[in-house]
């Protein structure tokens, strides 16, 4: 394999490190954001067992997102954590809270203790969401660099666009998270959650139309890759899919579906996943530096590459397995014999 | 000591937050390693008191594992937020280690994290075991590759510098199992296991002192005492193997670990016990010391050289007033804890372990030392690496973000606040859990939930249906 090559496979891998993380924590932070909603106790025992066993296999794909970074782009690791240091460190902070939680919320011995660990639980997520729609929005917009480090201004990422990013994310993590409940529980909590699912459905799709919109006016190429030709080929099925699968979801929501709604929520994460990837190849940080860059020397990247090559699908499959082991709805207490 | 600026307070935060990480990690490698021998007794013995033990600290393993993966998500992108411009320079060397650890250590722990805690029922008791034994080899691992990407900071090789001062790698084998791998490795993982059985046998004589003993209290007591008295000795030859490593690679922290000025001369180096470097006038006060001594630990013969830090000029000086009695914390400690293995041999030749309150109550209050000597272990080797990220090759003045103090200030403000509270918390509940003692039939993680330890499931849709919810103390097959 050319150097070239190595470079883009490697960023074909982050790219799945971090949608793979998107989706499946996306959907356990919808479930924390969904705790504002929820009064009953026992009902919120059952969502933070829906996803007990599996949070922190999530969130190690969020490890392997940096962790990859840094060891195959380490350029960009280099540039983005100081120049988004706000938003990364208040990614850390709520994920810090929310992930304590889960065990601090079960041990709490009076009743105010239990409130705050699920304030906790609920804010820790939603800033986290908050803060990786920020970041996807700073990185977006662009980051000023100057001799390999960052140069712009303490607050350079705070503009209406980023704000509107971290606004999608919170909203689209709360939808899969609503989705995830429809499939993974039942009775009134299911029957809440769907009608939450159907709200916050047309919410997403709203802001994803607005996002959409907004980022072709941000860099000259973004624009001239969305509607220039051949771009155009390529960009044209997108809307037309997320459109396919909103009716989907639409009539899976109606047809009360258990899983047809979180699999059409996954679609559409999935898809607009690969409209960013649309708007930014070959770019790594717009609006200057390239995969190629960004790149380490082929020997790294190289020697990471036969070791992943191996390992992601042993990890995707025994995952899956924890996946498997906990199929079927859920109920309070019930999960932990 | 130079005025407060950016520099020194991302140093600050770095120092902070990896000294609360690595608290938990420590924790949680020998704990695992612990209830993987406690559940291979038990299959293997069939004996109720396994099981029991086993429940009871995985709920404390559960705790502890949480605020050791959050606690490491910080540090996983501190690299880069803190020290952007070594993430730059070194990062094509190391992060594809750090990757690797990523991608063997921790998915395999949190894969099968989730069958250890909830998975009993589910999986059967072989594959249950197994999960059990993936998490433990997990956080092995895991050590292993952090460790050798310290090990690789402590004592470089197998790279290049190109012309724009970036690294690159030109053997991953010389980087992976670099000069200081093979010392450091087997004595951070005693060190974890000394951890673990300093805290167990601290709760098992609390409640001897307190209470009646019960099997189950008796039976950790004595594991804990066994590791003590043989561990205790091999970590202390393991030190030693340690210390000649470190004399090699990086004379400039060992002169400065002994508080010595000036090279040794004919006569050989004392050791000096106690005194208080001085840096400014280059000299330690106050010391006493013991002739030959040094010359013979670090040499192993009498008149051995022993560096002095006069060698290098003061820029390349570490900061020997920490180093040194940091050192001797950590030494005083292990030999305490030797002397705790001794008496714990003595009693149990005498058949007084059960019994012996003085036993008991050395044992309680020594039960945090392991972790005490562990940080000052970890502050020794990394403060007497200064003024280096990358020893010899990259200056941590190099290594910075380009973060302006404000920025930083506020961070670690922020930092030490939410770390107080939710570790602290943590710690709380740890404690909590502690105090009560293991009992014969305990439930594992989170069966005590108030839906359930109740026992009335009231009549709404979606409830347990009340009389199945009780909890069997046998896993189903």
């Amino acid at each position: 394999m050319s150097t070239e090559t190595i470079a883009v496979v490697w960023a074909g891998l982050i790219a799945f490190a971090v949608l793979a993380y998107v989706v499946l924590d996306g959907f356990d932070l919808g479930v924390g954001i969904l705790f504002s909603a929820e009064r009953g106790a026992e009902d919120r025992d059952t969502m933070v067992n829906s996803i007990a066993p599996m949070w922190d296999g999530n969130e190690t794909w969020l490890v392997l997102g940096g962790g990859g970074l840094f060891a195959v782009f380490p350029l960009a690791y280099a540039v983005i954590m100081p120049a988004l240091y706000p938003t990364i460190l208040g990614m850390l902070f709520g994920l810090i809270f929310r992930g304590v939680a889960f065990e601090f919320r079960f041990r709490a011995e009076t009743a105010t203790g239990r409130r705050l660990w699920d304030f906790a639980f609920f804010g820790g997520s939603t800033v986290a969401a908050l803060c990786q729609g920020l970041t996807l929005g700073g990185l977006l917009q662009g980051i000023h660099v100057v001799d390999r480090q960052y140069a712009g201004g303490w607050f350079d990422w705070l503009t209406p666009f980023t704000v509107l990013c971290g606004v999608a994310v919170v909203v689209g993590y709360a939808w899969l998270g609503a989705c995830w409940l429809v499939w993974r529980t039942d009775a009134s909590l299911q029957s809440r959650a769907r009608k939450q699912a159907a709200v916050l459905a047309w919410a997403t799709l709203g802001l994803i139309v607005a996002v959409s919109l907004w980022t072709p006016f941000l860099n000259p190429l973004f624009m001239h890759r969305w509607f220039g030709w051949p771009g155009i080929l390529l960009t044209s099925p997108v809307p037309v899919l997320v459109a396919v699968i909103a009716l989907v979801f639409r009539m899976g929501i109606a047809r009360e579906h258990h899983l047809t709604p979180f699999l059409c929520a996954l679609g559409i994460f999935v898809l607009c996943f690969a409209g960013l990837g649309i708007s930014l190849f070959p770019l790594m940080i717009p609006p200057d530096i390239t995969i190629w860059q960004a790149a380490a020397p082929r020997a790294s990247q190289l020697f990471v590459l036969v070791g992943a090559s191996v390992l992601i699908p042993l990890i995707v499959i025994y995952s899956g397995f924890s996946y498997w082991v906990f199929r079927g709805k859920v109920q309070a207490g019930a999960h932990y014999h | 000591m130079p005025a407060l600026d950016a520099f020194h307070l991302a140093r600050a935060q770095f120092g902070f937050t990896v000294a609360f990480h690595i608290i938990f990690p420590a924790f949680s490698i020998g704990l695992a390693s612990y209830l993987m021998v406690l559940e291979g007794l038990w299959l293997r013995t069939g004996k109720q008191v396994y099981l029991d033990l086993f429940r009871y600290w995985i709920k404390i393993f559960s705790i502890g594992f949480a605020m050791g993966v959050v606690s490491g998500l910080v540090m996983s992108y501190q690299f880069g937020t803190n020290w952007s411009r070594y993430a730059d320079k070194a990062g094509p060397v190391i992060g594809p280690v750090m990757a690797y650890e990523v991608l063997t250590a921790f998915f395999l722990e949190a894969g099968f994290l989730g069958v250890m805690l909830f998975g009993m029922e589910r999986v059967g008791r072989k594959l249950h075991f197994f999960a059990t034994c993936m998490v433990a080899g997990g956080t092995f691992l895991s050590a292993f590759w952090i460790l050798s990407v310290n090990s690789w900071m402590q004592t470089p090789a197998g790279f290049g510098v190109g012309p724009d001062g970036r690294m690159f790698p030109t053997d991953y084998w010389q980087v992976i199992f670099n000069p200081s791998v093979f010392v450091r490795v087997p004595h951070m993982v005693l060190a974890s296991y000394l951890v673990v059985a300093f805290i167990v046998s601290g709760v098992a004589a609390w409640h001897l002192l307190r209470g009646p003993s019960t099997p189950a209290v008796r039976t950790m007591f004595s594991m804990a005492m066994w590791m003590a008295a043989i561990v205790a000795p091999i970590q202390i030859g393991m030190g030693d193997l340690h210390g000649l490593n470190t004399l090699e690679h990086q004379p400039m922290k060992i002169a400065a670990m002994e508080g010595d000025w000036d090279p040794s001369g004919p006569d050989g180096a004392p050791l000096i016990l106690f005194g208080l470097p001085n840096m400014e006038k280059e000299r330690t006060d106050y010391k006493i010391e013991i002739p030959h001594a040094s010359s013979v630990i670090l040499t192993h013969t009498w008149n051995g050289r022993v560096p002095g830090l006069k060698e290098v000029p003061p820029g390349d000086r570490p900061y020997a007033p920490v180093v040194f009695w940091t050192f001797r914390v950590m030494v005083g400690l292990g030999f305490l804890m030797f002397g705790l293995g001794l008496f714990s041999l003595l009693a149990r030749w005498r058949g007084t372990l059960f019994t012996s309150r003085a036993l008991h109550r050395m044992a309680l209050l020594m039960s945090p030392a392991p972790l005490v000597a562990l940080l000052c272990g970890w502050m020794t080797t990394e403060i007497g690496r200064q003024p280096y990220t990358v020893y010899g090759v990259l200056r941590t003045a190099d290594s910075i973000s380009p973060i302006a103090l404000p920025g930083i200030a506020t961070s670690f403000a922020i930092f030490a606040v939410v770390y107080f509270i939710v570790f602290g918390a943590g710690v709380m509940i740890i404690l909590r859990l502690m105090a009560k003692p293991p009992r014969a039939g305990e439930t594992g993680v989170r069966t005590d939930l108030p839906t359930r330890t109740a026992g009335i499931h009231p009549g709404l849709p979606g409830a347990v249906p009340s009389g199945t919810g009780e909890v069997s103390t046998q896993p189903a097959e």
